[in-house]
């Protein structure tokens, strides 16, 4: 089926070599830091994890949620999410891909990563999320490659792709989970340490990743004959306005217990990243007007439902989550350091570009994979 | 053609088996004799640990942090977002946060902490370090394999102590006086301060304990009832840092 991703329009393949030219760029850049070391990020003794990790985080999120469209499709026989299952499960695969990228770029000794499978460590949850990352990879790839074979033949998905689409379940809720856990289990770092972490990194991506795939059912709709459905989508924005609700509601769990108990540790970092001239108080700002805004314009179905509202509620989601993930999380951990001193934190132009590089790659597997599904199923259709 | 390639499928399945092979005969067969065996000389101990006696430590006095980092081939590295430091100074409020308060003693305030790593009974850094790069030997020691990490700083997310340091580029151009007898580190490994196991193992005190005139830092075995530093502990009033935090930190204070 890959060869349909070889046969195109020139739009098409303009979209292909521009990704290609950024991919390259981000490269040559990688080089550099290879060269050169980590210094040539605003990483720091004290920030000593940035944007990286914290796109690796903002992406395990958009992975795990094409759960949002396999339960209600596969537990509730809800079949109007039919059309987009292997669309939502594609964007899962250059997610989780992007996720495994942006870990490589963030090491210090790329070429040693492979002492992780070779000194087996399952008392560290970098261990359990190498396997659950990878794990999802090659579910999401065998389900949706398979289903999208069925498709192009007219037949139903073989049987024994059942028990990897319920497998799929339990294992997308459990890469969000073990990456929370990656934090929530660190003695020290205040605004990580708290039991609702996991929680909040699955509403968050409950509603970010099924925006980011509304927004993209509304492209492909346009460029290309395949339409996911008005209802569905409408179905799956009510999905966005409970999982922004309760991401929502979560953060003010925190708010709460961190400033009513009136604990110094629990307050400095939610003081740092709100209040005062640091450099992320403008960003935390936005991603909280943005926050509210979104939400309340997603509760009403008046304005749910209106897709010229939409798009712009969904692309307000979408920023403000990034930054309270993507952003704020992992320099919130960092700052104040252990020894409460303040080391600022923002990333350079360097750790930027190959961070562009990265997503450039995932949005070229993206591509593709849509390119593949989409004329496939433009064919069965005729 | 076809002899040939069944030929080669032979040879080729030989050969793997004897890659195989060879480790086996290796254990069994070595007949190396053992060609490193302890110093005779080298100081033992059940759990070691320290003690940083701050009313002796003096301001502007930096023979402790330049021993060790002269010894361990520390790089001088300015920029503070990527210096390395095993052992430093830090006011008493940013040690121990949460206990100063405005009315505090002057030369409390004033007086240098020294800082290290903890040598945790229970440490996080161990716990969560993916490739065991990082991990305590029987004697207490938190060690760093150099050549195993993998430059994830996972440790240094876990380590509530801010010990570790990690090498944001090349650190041997800032080695001035190179330390023949110590490794020097590459770029993207973690490191911190060993309690000098090499120095223990030729049956020297550690470095900064060895370079503080006026006494402020003793070492010993916590085990070992004699030991200079349980007589300390049973005669003075000691604290620890973050011991809330349940990793159990193997440097007291007296303030």
């Amino acid at each position: 089926m890959l060869e349909k991703a070889l046969t195109g329009k020139r739009r098409y393949w303009t979209w292909v070599f521009f990704l290609l030219g950024i991919i390259g760029a981000g490269f040559v850049t990688y080089l550099w830091q290879l060269k050169q070391g980590l210094s040539i990020t605003g990483m720091s003794r004290d920030v000593s994890w940035g944007f990286y990790i914290s796109q690796f985080t903002y992406l395990v999120g958009v992975a795990a949620s094409a759960v949002m469209l396999v339960i209600p499709y596969y537990l509730h026989h809800y079949k109007k999410f039919g059309k987009m299952m292997i669309l939502g499960e594609f964007v899962a695969v250059a997610a989780v891909t992007m996720c495994l990228l942006f870990i490589i770029v963030d090491l210090g000794q790329p070429q040693r990563a492979m002492n992780v499978i070779l000194y087996p460590t399952p008392g560290s949850i970098l261990f359990w999320d190498m396997l659950v990352l990878n794990g999802y990879l090659f579910i999401n790839i065998i389900v949706a490659w398979t289903a999208l074979g069925a498709e192009r033949q007219g037949i139903a998905p073989p049987l024994w792709i059942k028990p990897f689409i319920y497998l799929s379940i339990p294992w997308a809720i459990s890469i969000h989970t073990v990456t929370a856990f990656l934090y929530a289990g660190l003695p020290g770092r205040h605004y990580w340490l708290t039991a609702i972490l996991a929680a909040r990194f699955l509403a968050s991506a409950f509603c970010s990743g099924p925006a980011i795939l509304v927004l993209l059912m509304l492209i492909v709709k346009k460029l290309t004959k395949f339409d996911a459905g008005k209802e569905a989508l409408q179905a799956l924005t009510k999905i966005i306005a409970y999982a922004m609700f309760l991401n929502v509601f979560f953060v003010f769990l925190e708010l709460f217990t961190a400033f009513y108990s009136n604990i110094p540790g629990h307050m400095h970092s939610f003081e740092y990243l709100f209040h005062g001239d640091g450099v992320l108080v403008p960003f935390m700002w936005t991603s909280a007007v943005l926050g509210i805004i979104s939400l309340a314009l997603l509760i009403p179905s008046s304005t749910r439902n209106n897709v010229k509202i939409l798009v712009p509620t969904l692309v307000m989601l979408i920023i403000a989550t990034w930054i309270d993930k993507g952003l704020g999380l992992v320099a919130g951990g960092f700052i104040p350091n252990p020894l409460e001193h303040i080391t600022e934190y923002f990333p350079t132009g360097f750790e930027l570009m190959i961070s562009l590089g990265v997503y450039a790659t995932g949005a070229l597997i993206l591509t593709v994979l849509y390119k593949v599904a989409t004329t496939v199923k433009e064919e069965a259709a005729t | 053609m076809e002899n040939s390639r069944r030929k080669f499928l032979k040879i080729a399945g030989i050969s793997v088996l004897g890659l195989g092979v060879k480790p086996v005969v290796d254990v069994v067969a070595s007949e190396e004799p053992q060609k490193y065996a302890p110093n005779a000389e080298a100081l033992r101990g059940k759990r070691w640990a320290m003690v940083v006696d701050t009313r002796k430590c003096k301001n502007d006095c930096t023979d402790c942090i330049t021993a060790c980092h002269t010894i361990h081939n520390v790089p001088d590295i300015k920029n503070p977002k990527h210096e390395v430091k095993w052992i430093w100074a830090e006011k008493y409020g940013h040690v121990f946060p949460g206990q100063e308060h405005e009315y505090l003693d002057h030369s409390v305030e004033n007086r240098p902490f020294m800082v290290l790593c903890n040598h945790c009974d229970d440490p996080a850094c161990v716990r969560v370090c993916p490739t065991k790069a990082t991990f305590k030997r029987e004697d207490g020691i938190v060690l760093m394999d150099m050549h195993r990490c993998i430059g994830c700083r996972f440790c240094m997310a876990a380590c509530p102590f801010g010990a570790r340091s990690f090498n944001w580029m090349d650190p041997r151009p800032f080695v001035k006086d190179e330390n023949a007898k110590f490794p020097t580190r590459m770029k993207g490994v973690v490191e911190k301060c060993n309690f000098c196991a090499e120095r223990l193992a030729e049956g020297l005190m550690p470095a900064c304990v060895e370079a503080c005139k006026d006494k402020a830092l003793i070492f010993g075995d916590l085990e070992d009832p004699s030991s200079e530093v349980r007589k300390i502990l049973s005669s003075n009033y000691t604290i620890r840092r973050k011991p809330e935090l349940g990793t159990n930190p193997m440097v007291y204070y007296i303030v």
